[in-house]
Parts: structure tokens; sequence; C-alpha cells
């Protein structure tokens, strides 16, 4: 029954994690613009997401012994990480585009936010839902 | 919290880009000195940006890894009349090329500015992340 209560807000929190990781990304591209030779990297949010939700295609840890500790719901897979391309060349080879890296930085500082207010709203449903009233 | 590692790397970012705005500043200043008591001119000084690595994959700040001098020749003008000129009555001014120093300030200004608005971001979703559930 609790895990029920639990589960979405799990769900929420493997998102937020991911965001979080995101804009760490992020902020690491904005951060190199001027680095010659950095090479721009971002995630593909989709299918990291899909993958930390329990659709883990490989890399499972299967736990066939009683003394081996399988991995939990809180524990992450290290992610895909992509490399981005030049969108216009430079010459000391630097491959970070500061106009998409802004916009995805904004993009994800938003669905950060609404992954926040997310939880927050389900605490709220659970807590009246508790109270009964 | 792997949000705090933001300020790291935006802080080595902002503290490469003002080690870059110190550069351009000596050289604006020095771009009218002439060749010292040792002969030698001023050289225009740039800083070398490097990638570092801090913590997991993906996450890297920047730093300084070492400041070069630009070799080339100093601007000749010739104008016998000045104390510092030579035999052939040239001054031997310093190599600094004052619109190269103003495009550099300005592209190092609007990176501070980036990574300031980046840790700022990063501040107000932190402080929303600890009022989580309330």
């Amino acid at each position: 029954m609790l895990d029920r209560i639990t589960d979405t807000l799990n769900f929420q929190a493997q998102a937020l994690s991911l965001r979080s990781q995101r804009q760490r990304l992020l902020a690491s591209n904005i951060a190199n613009a001027d680095t010659p030779g950095y090479v721009a990297r971002d995630m593909d949010f989709a299918s990291a997401l899909r993958e930390a939700a329990g659709e883990r295609s490989a890399g499972t840890l299967a736990a066939t012994q009683p003394g081996h500790v399988g991995a939990g719901a809180g524990a992450a897979l290290p992610t895909r990480l992509e490399y981005a391309t030049q969108s216009q060349s430079s010459l000391d080879r630097n491959t970070v585009d500061m106009d998409r890296e802004r916009a995805n930085f904004v993009d994800n500082a938003v669905h950060y936010e609404a992954t926040l207010r997310f939880i927050n709203q389900q605490v709220k449903t659970l807590q009246s839902a508790i109270t009964g009233q | 919290m792997s949000m705090l590692r933001i300020f790291n790397v935006s802080g080595s970012a902002i503290s490469a880009q003002s080690q870059r705005l110190n550069a351009v500043a000596s050289n604006l200043a020095n771009a009218d000195t002439v060749a010292g008591p040792d002969g030698q001119p001023y050289k225009a000084r740039q800083v070398v940006f490097q990638t570092v690595p801090m913590g997991d994959a993906g996450t890297a700040g920047v730093q300084v890894s070492n400041v070069v001098e630009d070799q080339a020749g100093g601007r000749r003008v010739h104008d016998p009349a000045h104390p510092q000129a030579d035999a052939e009555g040239y001054v031997t001014y310093s190599n600094v090329n004052a619109v190269e120093e103003m495009v550099n300030m300005i592209s190092a200004s609007r990176s501070y500015q980036n990574n300031v608005e980046v840790m700022n971001t990063a501040k107000t979703l932190l402080q929303k992340t600890l009022q989580m559930g309330s």
C-alpha cells in the first residue's frame, strides 16, 4: 500500500535527478564556450528517463545469489552522454553553440521547476487524503 | 544535490574569464608604451583556456593553462625627436592590437555575464528544491 503512494513520487524524483544532471551538463557547456577544442555534451532526456524508470535495456544488476545487492529504485545507471556536432564551425574546434545551450538551459530550468511542482502537488494531495478532509 | 556542482563549474569559468579580462586591461593599458630601458617593448598577453574535469562525466570547468606572449614585432614609428628613438630614429611601440583587444573584452564580459546568469538560475532552482513538500 505504502509503496503505491510513493511510486508516483519515485518517478518524479528520478526525473528531477536527471533534470539536475542535465542542468549541470549545460552549465559545463556554457562555462566552456571559449575553451579551444571543447566538445559540447548533452543527453537524450526522454530515453534517459525511460531507462531510469525501469525499462533498462542493458547493464541491469541481477541479484542471483543471497549475498548480492540488487539495484534499488533509487540506483541510477550512468546516463549515456552524447556529443554535440558543430552547428557553425569555428577555427578552435569548439562545438558549443551558445544560442542552443542557453535555450536548452532555460528549457531545462523550466522543466525542473515543473517537476518540483508536480512533487509538491502530489505531496499536498497525499496529505489531504491522509487527513481526510 | 548534484546541482551544487554548477557553482564550481560556473565559478571556475568566471574566474578564468576575469583573468582574460585582466589580460585585456593590461594589454590596453600598455597599447601605447614604448620600449623600456632593456630595449624590449611590451608584448601583448593572451590567456589560454583549458577544460578541467570536475567529478563525473560531462561536468567540466575551465582553467587558465598558461599566459602566452604575442611574439610579433612591435609597431615602429619614425620619430627622431623622441627620447627613446634608436640610432635610425625609430621608436618601437608595443605590439598590442587595440581592436582585437576590444573584441576580446566584449567576448570576455559576455561570457562572464552568461555564467553569472547560469549561477543565478541554479540558485533559484536549488532554493525551490529546498522548499520541496511545503
